[in-house]
């Protein structure tokens, strides 16, 4: 206790700051102290911004780096073998030659991590000279320095575009509004603009900033590395406090963007910033092959154990058999004659240091060269490569890439990885009357063909070069930013700012044009007749609510608006009109956007209107009527497209882009622009919108209630322009909003909106079966006093420092009550492309996937049919309830029905389980199963887990819809762990990431939603697809190479190590090795070692074509069969016999005659040498040039090394006397006699075996690899040939492409389909009647289960 | 370990570091489109079948065959007489030397032993001599010896290499030649004798010179050079090794043939492979091509009996071989050869018969059925 105390005391001395520094962070600023020295900083204790993210110094490297490769065990145990060789009583090499093995180990890793940390080095020194400008007092302004120099407390200025150096709480923006936009892609990938607000208060008057006159004391919290937390308060000298928080801290490594310039002082620095203390170092996963090659090291060490206590004994014994001592047991130096027992112990650790090479000291170093190998070839793949963001596939993980080629189960997340997560607008309802918006959906469709050929054309063209000439002639730093929201992802991975831009990505008419449907059109039209009337009347009647609703689109949402030309430079009259010199790439914007909106040209709105909403535009509005009365004119144009591109006006609206943080608000914004409400800007205060009738609204934004996944809604709160009402608009999850009706007083008026809630709702259920995502828009008049009443709780909590968050959540709440429902949305996701076609392939490989969800449950459905997860053909159960009684039995109802279908085909179960055998699909139905959340946590609670996982397991899919991100990973573990299989998961978002962690291999999806899953994943891909030879091809490949080499690896190693225990039989257990030791060494290190390596890298069992033609080839992958514990001990026998035969071959050849030690030992060293050799050669499939150099290489390696080592060695390596023994041998044909029939022998059988494995083809692998000899056309009908023989029921007939038939089946159930229609019709084959009989069954059972 | 590649790229603000020289940063991602990068390398892609490996097995049958046979043939030819002379058991006449056995045995003890030959050996003749039992490949024995002191350096003359101990000085001298190998070096003395017909006893040429490897007697081992070239004054100040009886530079009166560069020594020296060994003791070459080295007849070998066996329970041989290119009398090689070239034989019919049965299924046609 007493230490304890001193200890803390000590502890404190040793502070420089007082204990309670620990909970805040308080700062002062630099500037009065500027000259001193750093002892009299104020700031002094805090990391100043020079990042070091090197691991070790030059002086510290070696220990450093020794220190860290001695936490590997293996490098420890051959250290200790190495040293015990220097006890002088049990040592069996020469203790130096038996340092080398490790040495050489040690030296390899130690360079490559010393590359890599010179890298890291490079990178810090980049990093911190990078310019940026601090204030100095001195020189009254902002000065140029590097990074490194900012310390906390200094003032540092940003310009637009520029990096920012550190965390800084912002104090002066160059916007009038105290804004400043920054982009934290870099951080989070999110590529949307965030607005940061300069703290209250130090808005100065006149726009400059004078930090100088900076005197208060500042204080924050201590650093975090969460990026959504923190706060703070000022202390001003007059003892006034400020709050601050998130909103105002600048984040290092984040850009600023369409803010000319920002300042603020320094809190965080260097490593203390919030960007590096999120920069964790990689992930370290250890694959399944790994794991089972650690068991199978102990069954080494084992067997290594067993020969040693062998050779001990055996000493003892042999040294009892002597009557007399003899003359060849020297005695020690003392002429000392040990005890027999002693000896025998001592000659145990001889032994361990004899075959110590029988635990593969470089198997390790082999497996990470192989697998840096392979990731090579995985990242350049051309397949894997998107050339819309440029990007390849990613490798964050390093090791475990043949786990790719064992997954069972695929976990996929829905939006962003199944779908394209581009959100088309489909079709509303407004009022309760649908638009089914035909005209849109038309232009889809014909759009989807024209766009994919024109993007063909379009990335084929050398688009780059012309980017860079017209930034060469622009030349302004400005522009230096211009990526699109996609592209984004692959740069940042680039280290480089310039990355290949392309526009289709950023506005692909596709999702940005919506034709309006005619008849809500013409509603909206009509509506407009009534706006005078409406400016007249304050009070909202309902005949307003199709403007209040499209009003709610553009203006509910957290859009930032910029043009296209300047992406990120937010929309300003001043560059509205500089526009001119852009014209060339205004041209190439509008060939883009080549499909005009013919429904675009809204009839003109009178003039007089307009004059009188002139009148009450606000200041800023001002701005915007130039533009505003530009309208008439260029929508006149808008049909000769050409003559406003020649005027180069930049005020077309087409050149407005919106940038949203999820692409569904987006879709919305782009909707209601088409009807003519758009967007134009958007102020932290403010957003301004034009109506169709050309005029021009600014609402004063009063408060903006951010989206969360508990509310499941955003709301903003604005003043409306003309009516001086507050009005709350509110967009949100159909069932989050329909809870929060209201209850008119007035019974008709009840009657009126029950009608129309009920008849929205109906609509959200017919979107949702429809696979498209629903969203409700609702409003709220608020009186003044109710406003006034809130808004003081609203600032009372965000003032508070302590949860915060769930204050603010709660006046959300408070407010979003009673309201009045406007209409819904339904937007589409499209799928990505070939989904259906990978998830075909993927299950045909025998892997399950289930997509887990947090959509609702007929959108997921509608998905999951369309891309072919559940065929029309199956049944799918529903599990949906709230009590756990109810959950059990209808658990047990649904086990025992499936249990009933399967149960005649008994074997078709068990062989699925088992996953040995391809099942023979055609003996019954296959079963789908869908799980809503609430069921999935019942489950949970109620311990049914093994339940589910049984019915689960029959079923070819899962759904589980409306999950949480917790739930994922939970449905994750469980399959994980209770089914003892390898899983895959896969996503693009946040919430996916608790998921992807949680899989054996997670699977990031650079998309839209931001970089969380990917650097959360294993892999990053850019397209679901990718995943089909991801894991077909490289995981096979992958898995199958490394599988064969460790296997390999272990059988050369007990093959070499078994001649020596051999001959331990012949010279008394003493440990004499044959072998000179030298040669010995090089055997492992240089002889045999690269083979391997190639080996493992570079071969191909089965082509790429043949495995993703034939993806249940997979499954030998899945099933590890290269590398079963069976595997392993037959290849130890087959060591075993090998080295018999190599070992006593020669031995009775040279038996009894005048042969020497190591003269005896050189045919074995080459026997051994190419039987093992050979042994790959059997092994390996594909001989390129590249194999055939390193196998004759070798070879030609051995012969030389030895030669020149006996030519050369006289007496330099006692006690073996190399010398010219190799010549000697050489010269004798019995050595080669000796080394034919050895070798001969030793391979036989092995290669019987494989003769009649090739022969009886009885493997599909060996049957792939003969397709494989095929022309590419024979081998392609072959291909469907076995297709059609091992399934039939399996390959569809006519794969339509997957856009076809989503939108076909779309459309038809729109325009055919009733309302009642809940999920798509089960059609079994007519001519089956049991299947008839099914499909009865079916159906009940649907009805009963769901509940 | 496998870490750090992409240590970096996490590091987040990293994108932002080559902003400003980004122009020539503007480089596509796309993988290079080569065979080597898209792993579609040309390549050889053989499968193993009963069809394809089939004549291999035939040609490894045809030429194990005949070589197996020429090799046993060879092998039989060999004319090859052993001759134990230990003495354990009490009839035999080297019993009595065998019983007091000394390493420092002052007077020698003599014996021989008779012998006749049914079959005269024809060409040169090589004596060997035969130790069962004796591990000469033991680990620390194999070790105990100076090689740069028997290749002649002054240095390891008078200090020999620590590996040597316990054998490495005596009485504060340095041993020549230190080490337990040469310290129980062979001392027997062997001499043959043919007995004529005619009663006569004629002793047999041994010659000594040319029984160690050329490049051991010319290169590994040499006498240390001083400024004296009498061996005698080189050695002084040397102790023979304990077991010995004469020192080093006395071993030959040949001063080609004596110190380090003795045969005797040399072929000692070379340690034995195996427990059961065999040493070339002396070469009786071919006088006339007329008549034979050993005519048929009664030998006597007279074996000045020195070296103690008994402490190990070895036995001692004098072994007389003709040999032939591929060494000394050893049928394994033939036979092994015979044995593995009919059982490639016999399974190339066995997968004739598969290949007449099965090789169908191996061609794409069963893939349709």
């Amino acid at each position: 206790m007493g230490s304890l105390e001193v200890w803390s005391l000590i502890k404190q001395g040793w502070r420089r700051k007082p204990e309670q520094e620990d909970k805040v962070r308080r700062l002062i600023s630099n500037l009065p102290y500027e000259d001193l020295r750093r002892k009299y900083q104020p700031n002094r204790q805090y990391a100043n911004n020079s990042i070091k993210t090197t691991k070790y110094t030059v002086w510290s490297f070696i220990p450093m780096n020794l220190f860290e490769q001695f936490h590997r065990f293996a490098n420890v145990y051959f250290v200790v073998i190495a040293m015990l060789n220097f006890v002088p009583i049990v040592n069996a090499f020469e203790p130096g030659v038996a340092l080398i093995p490790i040495c050489v180990i040690l030296i390899l890793t130690a360079i490559k991590d010393a590359w890599e940390d010179f890298r890291r080095y490079q990178a810090d020194k980049q990093l911190n000279n990078m310019p940026c400008s601090i204030y100095s007092r001195k020189e009254k302004d902002f000065v140029s320095k590097c990074w490194k120099d900012v310390r906390v407390g200094d003032f540092v200025k940003v310009v637009c575009n520029e990096v920012i150096p550190a965390d800084i709480l912002l104090l002066h923006s160059s916007d009038p509004n105290g804004v400043c936009h920054i982009e934290t892609a870099n951080l989070d990938g999110e590529t949307n603009l965030k607005q940061r607000q300069i703290v209250r208060g130090f808005a100065a008057p006149d726009g400059s900033f004078q930090p100088e006159y900076f005197s208060s004391i500042i204080y924050c919290e201590k650093p975090s590395n969460n990026l959504n937390r923190f706060k703070g308060y000022l202390d001003k000298p007059d003892k006034k406090k400020i709050g601050f928080g998130k909103e105002n801290l600048l984040l290092r490594g984040c850009t600023v963007r369409n803010t000319d310039e920002a300042a603020g002082i320094v809190v965080y620095a260097g490593h203390e910033t919030k960007a590096m203390l999120n920069n964790k170092g990689p992930r370290y996963k250890r694959s399944k092959l790994e794991r089972k090659v650690n068991t199978d090291v102990l069954f080494c060490v084992a067997l290594l154990f067993i020969m040693c206590l062998i050779g001990a004994l055996g000493y003892f014994i042999w040294l009892e058999t002597f009557p007399d001592i003899p003359p060849f047991v020297p005695p020690d130096s003392n002429n000392n004659y040990i005890s027999p027992a002693l000896s025998g112990f001592y000659m145990f650790f001889t032994m361990v240091i004899l075959l110590q090479v029988l635990i593969p000291i470089s198997l390790y170093v082999s497996i990470e060269l192989i697998k840096v190998g392979q990731i090579f070839f995985i990242t350049n793949d051309i397949d894997l490569y998107d050339e819309e963001t440029d990007s390849r596939i990613q490798c964050r993980a390093l090791n475990i890439t043949e786990d790719l080629g064992q997954i069972k189960y695929i976990f996929s997340d829905k939006t962003g990885t199944l779908t394209e997560n581009k959100m088309v607008f489909r079709r509303c309802s407004v009022m309760g009357i649908e638009y089914c918006h035909r005209e849109n959906a038309l232009r889809l469709g014909a759009q989807c063909e024209t766009i994919s050929d024109d993007e063909d054309i379009v990335f084929q063209k050398p688009k780059v070069p012309s980017r860079l000439q017209y930034r060469q002639k622009k030349g302004i730093s400005s522009l230096r930013r211009s990526q699109s929201a996609r592209t984004h992802m692959g740069a940042r991975y680039q280290s480089e700012v310039f990355t290949i831009t392309n526009e289709v990505a950023f506005s692909s008419p596709l999702e940005t044009d919506v034709a309006p449907d005619r008849r809500l059109l013409r509603v909206t039209c009509d509506e407009k007749t009534q706006i005078q009337e409406w400016c007249r009347v304050s009070h909202c009647n309902g005949s307003a609510s199709f403007m209040d609703f499209f009003l709610a689109l553009a203006i509910c949402n957290t859009v930032v608006v910029s043009t296209a030309m300047l992406p990120r430079q937010r929309v300003h009259s001043s560059t509205l009109k500089t526009g001119g010199r852009l014209q060339s790439l205004l041209k190439r914007m509008g060939s883009l956007s080549h499909i005009v909106n013919s429904f675009q040209s809204i009839p003109e709105k009178s003039s007089k209107s307009r004059s009188s909403l002139k009148d009450v535009k606000e200041e800023e509005a001002e701005d915007y009527s130039d533009s505003g009365s530009n309208n008439p004119s260029r929508r006149n144009s808008s049909a000769s497209h050409h003559s406003e591109e020649e005027r180069g006006t930049v005020s077309d609206p087409n050149g407005l882009c919106y940038e949203a943080e999820s692409p569904d608000e987006a879709a919305l914004v782009y909707a209601a622009k088409a009807y003519g409400f758009t967007l134009l800007a958007r102020a932290p205060d403010r957003v301004t919108v034009r109506l169709p009738q050309g005029a021009v609204l600014s609402f004063e934004v009063l408060d903006t209630l951010a989206f969360d996944s508990t509310r499941k809604r955003m709301s903003v709160v604005v003043r409306h322009p003309i009516t001086r009402e507050v009005v709350i608009y509110t967009k949100g999850a159909d069932s989050a909003i329909m809870e929060l009706l209201d209850c008119h007083e007035n019974q008709a008026e009840e009657n009126k909106r029950k009608k129309i809630a009920s008849k929205t709702q109906r609509h959200l259920d017919l979107y949702a079966s429809a696979g498209l995502r629903t969203l409700c828009i609702a409003k709220k008049v608020l009186s003044e006093q109710a406003y006034d009443d809130w808004a003081s709780i609203r600032q009372e909590a965000e003032s508070t420092i302590d949860n915060r968050e769930e204050l603010l959540m709660e006046t959300a709440v408070h407010l979003e009550t009673n309201l009045t429902l406007l209409g819904a949305t339904g937007i589409e996701d499209r799928l990505q492309d070939d989904v259906p076609a990978t998830i075909a392939a993927l299950r045909e490989a025998g892997i399950q996937v289930w997509v887990l969800t947090g959509d609702k449950n007929e959108t997921a459905v509608n998905i999951a049919y369309s891309c072919r997860l559940f065929n029309q053909g199956d049944m799918v159960f529903t599990l949906n309830t709230d009590s756990r009684e109810q959950c059990e039995s209808i658990l047990d109802c649904t086990l025992g029905e499936v249990r009933r279908y399967t149960a005649p085909s008994q074997s078709w179960s068990f062989q699925s389980i088992v996953g040995a055998v391809m099942p023979t699909e055609s003996t019954g139905p296959t079963f789908g199963l869908v799980i809503e959340g609430r069921t999935l946590s019942m489950v949970f609670e109620a311990h049914l887990q093994m339940k589910l996982l049984e019915l689960a397991r029959h079923c070819r899919s899962v759904l589980c819809c409306r999950v949480t991100p917790l739930q994922k990973s939970a449905v994750v573990k469980l399959v994980r762990n209770k089914l003892k299989v390898m899983t895959l998961s896969i996503g693009d978002g946040a919430n996916d990431v608790n998921m992807i962690q949680t899989a054996d291999i997670g699977i990031g999806i650079s998309g839209q939603e931001g970089m969380q899953a990917v650097m959360a994943s294993d892999f990053a891909i850019t397209h679901f697809k990718h995943l089909k030879k991801l894991l077909l091809v490289h995981g096979h490949w992958c898995y199958s190479r490394l599988a064969k080499m460790v296997i390999y690896f272990f059988y050369k190693n007990v093959m070499y190590v078994n001649l020596l225990f051999w001959y331990q039989f012949y010279c008394g257990f003493s440990g004499t090795a044959m072998i000179d030791y030298w040669l010995m060494i090089f055997f492992n290190l240089f002889f045999t070692s690269t083979p391997p390596i190639m080996f493992g890298i570079m071969d191909r069992d089965i082509s790429a074509e043949t495995l993703l033609g034939l993806p249940e080839l997979y499954k030998t992958g899945q099933n590890s069969e290269f590398y079963k514990r069976a595997t392993f001990w037959i290849v130890m026998l087959d060591a075993f016999y090998q080295s018999l035969v190599c070992f006593f071959i020669p031995y009775w050849t040279y038996q009894g005659s005048d042969i020497d030690i190591f003269t005896f030992g050189t045919p074995m060293n080459t026997v051994s040498l190419f039987t093992i050799l050979l042994h790959l050669a059997i092994e390996i499939k594909s001989w390129t040039a590249i194999h055939w150099g390193f196998m004759v290489g070798s070879v030609l390696l051995y012969f030389i090394v030895a030669l020149i080592f006996s030519a050369i060695c006289i007496n330099c390596n006692p006690p073996s006397n190399p010398y010219w023994i190799m010549e000697n041998q050489m010269a004798d044909p019995v050595f080669y006699l000796v080394c034919i029939i050895t070798t001969v022998v030793a391979l036989l059988p092995r290669y019987i075996i494989r003769v009649l494995q090739g022969t009886l083809a009885l493997s599909p692998l060996v049957q792939a690899r003969k397709l494989d000899r095929l022309s590419t056309e024979a081998r392609d009908q072959q291909i469907k040939n076995w297709k059609s023989q091992r399934s039939p029921s399996e390959v569809p007939t006519n794969l339509v492409s997957p856009v076809d038939s989503f939108s076909n089946s779309f459309e038809q159930s729109f325009y055919n389909s009733s309302l009642e229609r809940e999920m798509p019709d089960m059609q079994w084959d007519s001519n089956e009647e049991t299947q008839n009989t099914f499909s009865k069954g079916h159906r009940r059972s649907i009805s009963t289960m769901t509940v | 370990m496998a870490s750090g590649y992409s240590a970096k790229e996490e590091d987040g603000h990293h994108s932002g570091a080559l902003g400003p020289a980004g122009g020539a940063a503007v480089r596509s991602r796309k993988p290079d489109n080569t065979a080597f990068k898209q792993q579609r390398l040309p390549a050889w892609q053989p499968i193993l079948t009963a069809g394809t490996v089939l004549p291999a097995f035939f040609i490894i049958g045809l030429l194990f065959i005949p070589i197996g046979i020429g090799l046993y043939v060879t092998s039989n030819n060999i004319r090859e007489l052993q001759i134990d002379y230990t003495g354990t058991e009490s009839s035999s006449p080297c019993f009595a030397c065998s019983q007091n056995y000394s390493w420092n045995m002052t007077t020698p003890c003599v014996c021989s032993v008779s012998f006749s030959l049914d079959q005269p050996f024809e060409s040169n003749v090589f004596m060997y001599y035969g130790l069962s039992n004796f591990y000469q490949n033991h680990r620390r024995y194999v070790k105990s010896r100076d090689d740069s002191q028997l290749n002649g350096n002054l240095n390891s003359l008078k200090e020999p290499s620590k590996e040597c101990e316990p054998y490495r000085t005596n009485d504060g001298k340095p041993i020549a030649p230190c080490g337990a190998i040469a310290n129980s070096l062979f001392n027997d003395t062997l001499a043959l004798y043919y007995n004529d017909p005619n009663g006569t006893e004629t002793q047999i040429q041994l010659v000594k010179r040319g029984i160690a490897w050329w490049t051991d007697k010319h290169v590994k081992f040499r006498n240390p050079v001083g400024d004296d070239s009498n061996l005698t004054a080189i050695f002084q100040g040397t102790a023979k090794p304990v077991n010995w009886q004469k020192p080093v530079y006395e071993l030959d009166s040949d001063p080609e043939n004596n110190g380090f560069i003795n045969e005797d020594l040399i072929v000692w020296m070379r340690t034995a492979a195996l427990p059961t060994f065999r040493k070339l003791y002396r070469i009786i070459e071919k006088n006339s091509s007329t008549s034979p080295t050993l005519p048929r007849g009664n030998y006597t070998l007279k074996i000045t009996y020195n070296y103690p066996v008994r402490s190990f329970e070895g036995r001692k041989r004098m072994i007389l071989s003709t040999i032939s290119w591929m060494g000394g009398k050893n049928p394994f090689l033939g036979i092994a050869y015979i044995t593995v070239g009919s059982i490639c034989f016999f399974l190339g019919v066995v997968l004739l018969i598969i290949h007449h049965k099965y090789g169908s299924r191996s061609s794409s046609a069963d893939l349709t059925h």
